[in-house]
């Protein structure tokens, strides 16, 4: 193992189960006071958008509304990415205290974990915790409730807006941004919608405090972090990890010795070839030197056996199925960027009809209606970038 | 009243007319006969007024209503990244061996549909594939014939 500065860490599957204690002790402060510690903290949304979650609570507490609404998205389908579903088959109480305590905050009497139609195994097993501590909640004197709610395959469900048009018994499209879910949310109402670590992130500060979560990390990266290692890797699996920590320092941990590329947030994130290891950290954009790119917490690894074209081919399938279609950048730019590589690689197409395709992917960063059109254009050009003659020949 | 009117029925009074409990009617019809048919959207739009064509283009929308005729075992592979990288296409010949059909088809005693999925959220343990709700991971050719074999007995 390398000898770097940041290490791993124990907290989210940490074996802790005094959830009766826990809640007491939230229910007994102020809600000023548990929003400070969050803010403190310096958690951010470990979606991969990376909102700070504090203030994402704050904004909906202070939202005019006769009802509001928590959502846990479990909608967990940013292909290597398989944190949530261990998280809630190990802790799923840390997540239920993280949306109670939610709950009590804002003002919302009910909650959704929007689970995955292919978590489905997990929802015996879950109903069960939500039902025990629904108990806890009420010798709490507490009428917050929390339900289940499966998504049905689609992977534009995970965007918040569209996870609710899909909770509200429509096609998984996303809404129009402003106004954001904190103000008008599910049924009209604000919510909070948080990926399921980051709830249970919320529940560690309020045990231990903002400060042992601030401690870890760096700058404007704060605390600890779950990774899905996966591809060319002896060691995939899920770790939790300091933010922060450079791309060589990751690959020296867990690549195979030959890894020549990384691509950071899944088939939605960066690739990074091995020239740009050291200069390249892992957490959000702040003021650290060199380059930091943000994350779900999907890390691929590939080494030298691997043609990049078939990466980028797979990832761009993906993305070509999972368009919602309904805005044209992201419908027609999809299936533009998958048959404009394969033509290239065929001989159809010149080389220099890469830098059309490249000229495409700026036009749906720019004009994509969510994030999902505007990524798609991440991993294309990161790895025509770095990798252009393996699209070629 | 024909067994799906009185499923889409159970269902709408469990669940309520209201919109949002549409994706619960679907998954509940889909849960029961593994694919909702025209016959069945036409009843949960008439029951919960709203149009038909409402209900299709929904419906539609979602990987995993199938609005084909499918088989008592849907059969899934993921066909993501790493269990790309991993040998799923092995893994979808030992399936197509085993079933005797292509992808996308039923076994004419209708009793397996092979299809392939998107990221099952299992890379680490790759090649992944789901039947029903069930999730098999670490899959070789053996481990194929040897699950199929079961599934053959139930």
């Amino acid at each position: 193992m390398g000898k770097h500065m940041l290490k791993r860490i124990d907290l989210i599957f940490k074996n802790e189960h005094d959830t009766d204690a826990i809640l007491q002790k939230i229910f007994k402060r102020s809600n000023e006071d548990l929003i400070n510690d969050l803010i403190g903290s310096g958690l951010k949304g470990r979606g991969g958008a990376g909102f700070p979650t504090g203030l994402k609570w704050k904004l909906t507490s202070e939202a005019e509304g006769d009802e509001k609404y928590v959502i846990c998205n479990a909608d967990e389908g940013e292909p290597g990415t398989f944190k949530d579903r261990e998280i809630l088959s190990q802790v799923p109480h840390k997540v239920l205290t993280g949306m109670a305590a939610c709950g009590r905050i804002i003002g919302a009497k009910k909650g959704f974990i929007y689970l995955r139609g292919e978590y489905n195994f997990l929802k015996p097993d879950l109903q069960k915790e939500i039902d025990n501590f629904h108990t806890t909640l009420k010798s709490l004197k507490s009428d917050f409730r929390i339900e289940i709610f499966s998504g049905s395959g689609a992977y534009i469900c995970g965007e918040e807006s569209s996870l609710m048009e899909s909770m509200e018994g429509r096609r998984g499209e996303p809404r129009n941004k402003p106004p954001f879910p904190t103000e008008i949310g599910y049924l009209g109402k604000p919510t909070v919608i948080n990926n399921v670590e980051t709830l249970a992130h919320a529940w560690t500060i309020f045990k231990y405090g903002p400060k042992k979560f601030r401690d870890l990390g760096v700058q404007d990266s704060r605390g600890s972090k779950l990774f899905s290692v996966s591809g060319d890797t002896p060691v995939a699996g899920i770790y939790e990890l300091e933010l922060g920590m450079s791309l060589q320092d990751f690959v020296d941990d867990f690549g195979d010795g030959d890894t020549k590329a990384v691509q950071v947030g899944g088939a939605a994130g960066f690739c990074v070839p091995r020239k740009k290891f050291r200069e390249t950290a892992i957490g959000y954009q702040g003021k650290l030197t060199g380059i930091s790119l943000p994350t779900g917490g999907s890390m691929m690894l590939f080494n030298s056996s691997r043609s990049m074209y078939n990466v980028l081919k797979n990832y761009l399938e993906f993305f070509e199925e999972e368009s919602c279609g309904q805005c044209t950048p992201c419908r027609v730019g999809c299936q533009q960027l998958l048959e404009g590589v394969e033509a290239v690689k065929r001989g159809d197409k010149p080389h220099h009809y890469l830098d059309k395709l490249m000229r495409l992917t700026e036009t749906m960063k720019l004009t994509a209606k969510c994030g999902l059109g505007q990524s798609v254009a991440n991993s294309f050009s990161s790895i025509v970038e770095n990798f252009r003659e393996e699209m070629i020949y | 009243m024909t067994d799906i009117q009185e499923l889409v029925t159970g269902l709408v009074e469990k669940h309520g007319r209201k919109r949002e409990n549409l994706l619960p009617i679907l998954q509940g019809v889909i849960e029961k006969e593994r694919s909702v048919s025209d016959f069945a959207m036409v009843e949960i739009a008439k029951q919960m007024g709203i149009s038909a064509a409402d209900v299709y283009g929904t419906a539609t929308f979602y990987s995993f209503m199938d609005t084909e005729p499918r088989g008592e075992y849907v059969i899934r592979i993921c066909k993501t990244i790493t269990c790309f990288m991993k040998g799923k296409n092995q893994i979808l010949l030992a399936l197509e061996d085993a079933l005797k059909i292509k992808l996308g088809e039923t076994t004419p005693d209708r009793k397996f549909t092979l299809l392939e999925t998107n990221c099952l959220g299992w890379c680490h343990k790759a090649p992944a594939m789901l039947i029903n709700d069930e999730i098999y991971t670490d899959l070789t050719i053996e481990k194929v014939h040897e699950v199929i074999g079961e599934y053959k007995n139930k």
